[in-house]
């Protein structure tokens, strides 16, 4: 029935299922109010935070093909440079408008800055090298509260600004229209928007010159070099890009926490991101998307274990909370077992996973060829 | 000269345990290409497991002598973490050994989450201390304090490194585990059985994991379900800084890791004013790691890799 949404046939039919899913991404919060409860639309507010990580992920690992195990660190920049300047912590409060470009900067630099030194890197050695980036600067993180407190050390910032926009504090229920919008509301709006110019500018990229220099590099690096490819620059710009991402959501989870600790940069949040990558499908848009959502989603639905079992069993025999990781692990195996290529793969790196029945296929069609 | 004399010896500690993590890691990486993330687990498993045997042998008789009861901790742990590290190559590895690189890594994670919370589930969120049962002797050499605990620790990470070294270049199977990591279609035409020779560098990892866990464990006096993460990460970094797939290597890197770690730790506050001080020892070690993956980006003893990625 809802075919013509995935496969437009016209022009009107396109125009159509563009109508229907701008109208379900207004209304989802309140859906999700009315049917599940309001801290669903903080897991909604968090799914496209990870959206809008790990399209920028995806830009390093899916487009340019360079492993990447601290993208955290970026993201850690950015949420740290916000409450740096929009808390009591230091006594600023800048505008939300001014702090982001500034977090997108310095992201972006310290991409460069971790990017220039591992281009010589290939494969495992980049892996580890970027995933010992990530831990320093958590560890600078946790550790920089003495004998000069820049970062408050493992108890994090507090009371971090919430944004404003024309004069609406995001922080506080408020009504707008005769409708109530409660702070989780306002910062899916604001989310939303942040991540569909995310989906845009990924999407942009990919058929860009630049993108198709990024699947060269990903495909064979020294074919790319000798087609003319600047491979140092574009390899670069690939590290800037994703970090800039990762410091506008740092922004953005800064803002919306309104805490921050070193302990929300792990290296388990860089590998989590990585595997919505995977998970959805490397490289393809639609896939990511699904991938991040999915993964923010399933722990949280994992939380109603305790449920089930009351259900089934009449008591809480296992604690949900530490169920619901290893159930999550499990999820993680089972689905690269069975379909390593991701849920929603592009077609290109569909038929590499299926090589060998397109080889077979290939060579059938040149043996009739031969024979006619 | 008191501080470096202790910090060198306690970095001599600390760097083989983290050699003996790092072989496992650098075999299955030899021979498969992968990074085989649950390593961390298995040695943490492996500290839990003896533990457990430990305590219960103990609560039987608590005259039992220290080291024949440790032993018997060790003797149950190893075969343990071998069943569990065969099971999961069996499992989680082996059905995506022709997929692409990312999505065994990805398994592998998947596999270290579950061991982890697995042992949450069974142990508990505390941490459980290593009752002080193995008889102890303090020495003072050149002005620095060493005990018996970790002279044994380093004797027993020498012999079962020249027991690898022996295993690898001198036995049938070691022969068959080096053409293996050369190249896996030509040993198979030679008749090597690669599923086993997989199935056996697993399993070897593993019991070197094992005991790694138990000595990690005794030294620290603590084990926790947590433990295995912070260590194979370590062990990790000490095996690409030696050149990830050279069993030399990750010896190598391992003691080096934990000697540059130690003295880190010792120096950076006199470095740095005070302005540092040691909780930034893992720094240290990333920084090393960084810095020299710079220089020679396929680590100290690598050879260089053929350009694919």
């Amino acid at each position: 029935m809802l075919e013509f949404l995935r496969r437009p046939r016209t022009r009107a039919q396109a125009r159509a299922a563009i109508i229907l899913l701008a109208v379900l991404l207004a209304v989802l919060p309140f859906l999700v109010e009315a049917g599940l409860s309001r801290s669903w639309v903080r897991v909604l507010d968090f799914a496209l935070l990870y959206v809008i990580l790990a399209l920028g992920l995806n830009i390093v690992v899916g487009y340019a093909g360079l492993l990447d195990l601290g993208f955290v660190a970026f993201y850690a920049l950015g949420a740290y440079l916000y409450a740096w300047l929009a808390s009591p912590h230091f006594g600023l409060h800048l505008p939300f408008w001014a702090i982001l470009p500034l977090g997108a900067t310095l992201a972006g630099v310290f991409g460069v800055l971790l990017g220039a030194p591992t281009l010589r890197l290939r494969g495992d050695y980049l892996a580890i090298v970027t995933l010992g980036f990530g831990e320093i600067i958590r560890i600078f993180m946790n550790n920089l509260n003495a004998p000069v407190n820049i970062t408050n050390g493992p108890q994090g910032i507090n009371l971090i600004d919430p944004v404003t926009i024309a004069g609406i504090s995001f922080g506080k229920t408020q009504q707008l229209f005769g409708i109530t919008f409660s702070s989780a509301h306002f910062y899916y709006y604001l989310f939303l928007a942040f991540t569909l110019v995310t989906v845009f500018i990924a999407y942009r990229l990919q058929d860009s010159r630049i993108g198709r220099a990024w699947a060269a590099i990903r495909e064979d690096e020294v074919a790319a070099a000798a087609m003319g490819i600047n491979t140092r620059n574009i390899k670069l710009l690939a590290f800037a890009m994703g970090a800039v991402f990762g410091g506008v959501a740092g922004g953005l989870f800064a803002a919306f926490q309104g805490f921050i600790s070193p302990e929300s940069f792990t290296l388990w949040e860089s590998i989590l991101i990585l595997c919505m990558i995977v998970l959805g499908g490397m490289g393809h848009i639609p896939g990511v998307i699904l991938g991040a959502v999915l993964l923010t989603v399933l722990p949280e639905a994992l939380r109603y274990l305790g449920d089930w079992q009351r259900a089934a069993v009449g008591e809480v025999v296992v604690d949900p909370g530490d169920l619901r990781m290893l159930l999550f692990g499990v999820a993680l195996v089972l689905m690269m077992i069975y379909r390593p290529e991701g849920l929603i793969p592009s077609r290109q790196r569909k038929r590499e996973f299926h090589a060998e029945d397109g080889v077979a296929a290939q060579e059938q069609a040149s043996l009739y060829d031969s024979r006619a | 000269m008191e501080i470096f004399v202790q910090q060198l010896i306690n970095g001599l500690v600390l760097g083989s345990i983290y050699a003996l993590v790092a072989l496992g890691y650098t075999m299955v990486y030899g021979i498969l290409e992968l990074i085989n993330f649950a390593h961390g687990e298995v040695t943490m498993m492996g500290a839990m497991v003896a533990l457990t045997v430990i305590g219960l042998l103990l609560g039987l008789n608590p005259e039992l002598p220290g080291l024949l009861v440790v032993l018997a901790g060790v003797l149950i742990a190893v075969p343990a973490c071998m069943l569990l590290a065969f099971a999961i190559e069996k499992v989680a590895y082996r059905p995506l050994r022709r997929a692409p690189r990312l999505a065994p890594l990805i398994t592998a994670i998947g596999v270290s989450i579950v061991l982890q919370n697995a042992a949450m589930l069974i142990w508990g969120r505390q941490y459980i201390s290593f009752p002080q049962i193995l008889p102890q002797m303090s020495f003072t050499v050149l002005g620095a304090h060493v005990t018996s605990l970790q002279i044994f620790i380093v004797l027993l990470c020498m012999t079962m490194m020249a027991g690898l070294w022996w295993l690898v270049q001198k036995t049938r199977l070691g022969r068959a585990m080096r053409a293996t990591a050369q190249s896996k279609e030509v040993a198979m035409l030679m008749g090597v059985d690669i599923d086993r020779v997989i199935s056996a560098t697993f399993v070897i990892g593993a019991a070197l994991a094992a005991i790694a866990g138990v000595l990690v464990s005794a030294y620290y006096g603590l084990a926790h379900y947590y433990m295995g993460f912070m260590l194979g990460l370590k062990a990790f970094s000490a095996a690409v800084l030696g050149g990830i797939g050279n069993i030399a290597g990750a010896m190598l890197g391992g003691l080096l890791l934990g000697i540059i770690e130690a003295l880190g730790a010792g120096y950076i506050g006199d470095f740095t004013g005070g302005f540092l001080g040691s909780h930034y020892q893992d720094v240290f070690a990333f920084f090393v790691l960084i810095l020299v993956l710079v220089f020679r980006p396929s680590g100290l003893l690598g050879e260089r890799v053929a350009s694919r990625a």
